[in-house]
């Protein structure tokens, strides 16, 4: 066992935690946000991706202690109340899911790759969510969602 | 995932007293390999110990060559400005490899540990002659890949640097997974002072990467297309799995090393 003192939007979080939790077990379950999916638990299909220090990554493959003293965001903490993020707007005006299992972690890839770039092209955006498996393949509309979020964002 | 302990050393000492008190430790790097390995249960040691908060990670690009820290993920070579400039081949491996997440967290140290046939960077530091650094030693590339996940490293040996020296020329063309973006074949071509001319080719050796005499010779005479055109490539020491015949890497060789020349410019 080992103490976490971890920042979960906004947050903090101190817990007596397994050794070999992972972030994304400790998110789902000591904390209760749901919203972070397991999808395939093998580190391919990115439900899962939250950010980590402003980074995201793959929260079943980290384990919680390694997240010790890190500020954590999953998508639970990127609305403002009632507003929106506008990656979450677009996702909604551009149909950008089916069945939805997906898009928590689409979401949050798909903020940080805006983030970090300016003038994604598609095939940019396409390459950015490689980490992300829609099993719906409802890909047209998430890259029109991302491309939507990232002249919002950018403006 | 199998109960097991997880310790954070401050420093190297640290982490080889970690080491050595556990029966079956591990050093957790970026982990992109090593907790799927352990989720799998194909692995299960007592300890894991966490080299990321002992400050081997980062770039250095002052003299001649590149220094990056063991802890150097993917992201931050790709994205490194240092790295664009001198060794621009370095940072489009990097930006190849897995997907972005696996490029936030993976790192350099860890992949070459682990050493996988498949995995890019032990293609370039064989090609580039790089240095690898220990906390006991320094190795030459050529001595310390040793063969399918296999390397020179002893058990309580941590990496903390790799010194890739000056580089006149270098290109790697992969041909990817479509599923994992590991090397079906990846080839790096360079002209270093230290190494020469070399192409080492990476995830179609039985034994892991290795360096190409054909080409290497045929590209010494005459750095061209026609040359890589010219030279036969064999397969009967090549892999075949699932993903590809020996037949099908050593027709992937040849393409990619053509890919590779083209585009060093």
């Amino acid at each position: 066992m080992a103490q976490l003192s971890i920042i979960v939007n906004g947050q903090r979080h101190v817990n007596e935690i397994a050794d070999n939790i992972l972030l994304v077990d400790y998110i789902r379950e000591t904390l209760a946000l749901t919203g972070t999916h397991i999808g395939c638990d093998t580190s391919q299909c990115g439900a899962c991706v939250v950010h980590v220090n402003g980074i995201s990554v793959k929260s079943c493959t980290m384990l919680a202690a390694q997240a010790d003293g890190a500020e954590v965001t999953t998508i639970e903490g990127i609305s403002d109340g009632e507003n929106l993020h506008p990656m979450q707007e677009a996702f909604h005006e551009q149909h950008g899911l089916q069945c939805g299992f997906c898009t928590p972690g689409m979401v949050m890839s798909a903020i940080e790759l805006v983030e970090k770039n300016k003038d994604l092209s598609e095939q940019d955006i396409r390459e950015g969510l490689e980490g992300n498996i829609c099993r719906c393949t409802g890909y047209h509309n998430i890259v029109k969602a991302v491309q939507t979020a990232a002249s919002k964002m950018q403006r | 995932m199998y109960a097991t302990r997880y310790s954070k050393p401050k420093n190297i000492e640290e982490g080889v007293s970690a080491l050595h008190a556990a029966e079956d430790g591990k050093l957790l790097a970026g982990g992109m390999t090593l907790i799927p390995t352990l989720k799998q249960r194909l692995a299960a040691p007592d300890c894991l110990i966490d080299l990321s908060t002992i400050g081997l990670s980062g770039i250095s690009g002052a003299g001649d060559g590149l220094i990056i820290g063991a802890m150097t993920t993917h992201a931050e070579v790709e994205r490194s400005a240092d790295v664009q400039k001198q060794l621009p081949a370095l940072s489009v491996l990097a930006g190849g490899i897995g997907d972005r997440q696996v490029r936030n967290c993976g790192t350099i140290g860890g992949s070459i540990a682990n050493n996988d046939p498949a995995a890019c960077y032990p293609a370039a530091l064989l090609a580039l002659a790089a240095q690898i650094t220990t906390n006991k030693r320094t190795l030459a590339a050529d001595d310390y890949f040793t063969g399918m996940f296999e390397t020179a490293l002893a058990e309580d040996e941590i990496i903390t640097e790799i010194k890739f020296p000056k580089t006149h020329k270098a290109s790697y063309a992969k041909f990817g997974n479509p599923a994992s973006r590991y090397a079906m074949v990846g080839v790096f071509i360079a002209k270093t002072d230290a190494g020469g001319l070399r192409v080492a080719i990476t995830g179609a050796g039985q034994d892991g990467v290795f360096r190409h005499n054909g080409l290497e010779a045929a590209l010494a005479q005459s750095f061209d297309v026609a040359a890589i055109d010219a030279t036969a490539i064999e397969d009967s020491e090549l892999m075949s799995d699932i993903h590809a015949s020996a037949d099908y890497r050593a027709h992937l060789i040849k393409e990619m090393s053509k890919r590779a020349l083209q585009a060093i410019g």
